[in-house]
């Protein structure tokens, strides 16, 4: 293979003329940091408040969150973005269309909004199995002392369920971090889309590959232990399983 | 062994209490009472009906058709239930609480007793089943003998009137089974209306006044304990006598 390899790349400016490589791939960084908060910001607290409305017995509720979760988490989140950002416009009345196609960062917000809505589908799912899986007792046993059901969901059965789930939802966190990258199918800027504005401007396309690729591992090594601290701190004494931790004696 | 009875209401009266799921008959018309501070003993085999019966006490089942009145009142489902305490076959702690918060939660929340208060009776109580010292642990650090003491603590922690237990120690080891009867007949000493679901044959012998054996929803045999035991009347009653007191 007659690549020309060349690590020295980053430093210099690119084609672009907004400054070197290496900070074209942090602005996208940034974009993709962003993207990821803010969804996930989203996605935690809108994915629990449906996930816990699945499983109260009131039937209107629980069906209208089910529709939701099922909507939104099995279409293809690339479908679902250009719907959200080239579709809708289209579909809107004139004025209100071209208003929503000229609104400043159009693409980060629509991407902002998908990824949290999908990751929310996504997370409503894991609490609503979590709460289900819960001994049928517990419920009985709140009940039983004279506890209403909404303080049965919140004090006994949420708190457990999300013991359970933490792993799950780390996974999600994960995921959804991953997910940014799909923005760029819409034009969001974020890092995979920088690496390929780096390779097309630079032809060095494996040095450019090989800095998303490890950022993208650093970014999520970070997440990674901030959901191990945190299951180590919701940890119950007795029942504590740390994972990758080994035994404490 | 006899108790004084009072004038008043009984504690629990049920007046032919049915219950169904779908077309399953579960309850056929049950009809009995338990005094103040009788201690009742539900026997029977397996799918007769024994825990839905005392489930229906405190209405965690709802019933198709008769009453059931706790104190001579047919109260509200919540008020019903701060009123008697329940203990069930696999404890049911909440994992995520101490021994202290599994007893403080639903005094608080339910009865409005400040933090404070709340640990004061449940510190006295953990004194009472012989717990003092796990106060401060979780249930999964707890043998099972001592997660039903504290489940039983939990219950009275409530000041209920009528205590209901569902097989409190089937889910027991042997040598664990002694320690929660004796806590359990103490109950009964001081004078707690108690309806118990047990095949633990010689704690119905000591401690019960009165046995209700049950088969395919129907009670098909109240006795005063030494009647029942002495000349049980039904066929089934008799099977499962021999089989135990025989073995
Ligand atoms: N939720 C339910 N749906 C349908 N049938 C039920 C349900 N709960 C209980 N049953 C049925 O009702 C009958 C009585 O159940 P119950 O639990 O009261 O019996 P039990 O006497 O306590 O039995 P065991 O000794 O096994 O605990 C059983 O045949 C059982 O299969
Ligand atoms: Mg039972």
């Amino acid at each position: 293979m007659d690549y020309a390899w060349n690590w020295a790349i980053f430093p210099a400016p690119s084609a672009d003329g907004t400054g070197s490589y290496l900070s074209l791939l942090l602005s996208g960084l940034g974009w993709t940091l962003a993207t990821a908060a803010l969804s996930w910001g989203l996605a935690l607290p809108l994915g629990m408040l449906l996930g816990i409305l699945r499983t109260l017995p009131q039937r209107g509720p629980r069906l209208a969150c089910d529709a939701y979760a099922e909507l939104f988490r099995n279409i293809p989140l690339i479908v679902q973005m250009f719907l959200w950002y080239v579709v809708l416009p289209e579909l809107l009345p004139e004025p209100a269309g071209t208003w929503l196609k000229r609104l400043p960062n159009a693409a980060f917000a629509t991407a902002v909004l998908s990824l949290g809505r999908y990751t929310a589908a996504r997370v409503s799912e894991q609490v609503r199995a979590g709460i289900e899986s819960l001994p049928r007792g517990q419920r009985q046993a709140g009940i039983a002392l004279g506890l209403s059901p909404a303080q049965v969901h919140a004090s006994v059965l949420l708190p457990n369920a999300l013991r359970i789930v933490l792993p799950a939802l780390a996974s999600e966190f994960l995921n959804n971090t991953k997910n940014t990258s799909v923005a760029m199918t819409i034009g969001l800027m974020e890092l995979t889309a920088r690496a390929r504005s780096m390779q097309e401007y630079s032809f060095q396309v494996f040095e450019a590959f090989a800095a998303a690729t490890l950022l993208y591992l650093a970014v999520n090594a970070v997440d990674v232990r901030a959901m191990a601290l945190a299951e180590r701190r919701l940890a119950l004494p007795g029942l504590s399983r740390p994972r990758g931790d080994g035994h404490a004696f | 062994m006899s108790r004084p009875l009072s004038g008043d209401r009984p504690a629990i009266e049920r007046d032919a209490v049915s219950k169904s799921y779908g077309s399953f008959a579960v309850l056929k018309g049950c009809t009995t009472q338990v005094a103040r501070g009788e201690v009742v003993v539900v026997c029977g085999p397996s799918g007769s009906g024994k825990s839905t019966l005392i489930k229906t006490v405190n209405a965690l089942e709802p019933v198709q058709s008769g009453t059931i009145r706790v104190n001579g009142l047919q109260v509200a489902p919540r008020r019903l239930r701060a009123r008697t305490g329940m203990v069930f076959q696999h404890f049911e702690l909440f994992p995520h609480l101490s021994v202290l918060g599994n007893l403080c939660l639903a005094q608080q929340k339910v009865l409005g007793r400040s933090a404070a208060g709340a640990e004061r009776t449940a510190r006295a109580l953990l004194e009472r089943v012989g717990l003092a010292a796990q106060a401060e642990k979780h249930p999964a650090q707890l043998s099972g003998g001592q997660q039903q003491r504290v489940a039983i603590a939990r219950a009275l922690a409530m000041n209920p009137e009528v205590m209901l237990f569902d097989e409190p120690t089937s889910a027991l080891d042997p040598e664990m089974v002694g320690e929660l009867l004796d806590v359990m007949a103490e109950l009964a000493r001081d004078g707690m209306t108690m309806m118990v679901v047990t095949h633990e044959m010689g704690f119905a012998r000591k401690v019960a006044d009165r046995v209700i054996f049950m088969d395919q929803g129907e009670i098909v045999e109240d006795a005063p304990c030494a009647a029942f035991f002495e000349t049980p009347r039904s066929e089934r009653a008799r099977a499962l006598l021999s089989r135990i007191l025989h073995h």
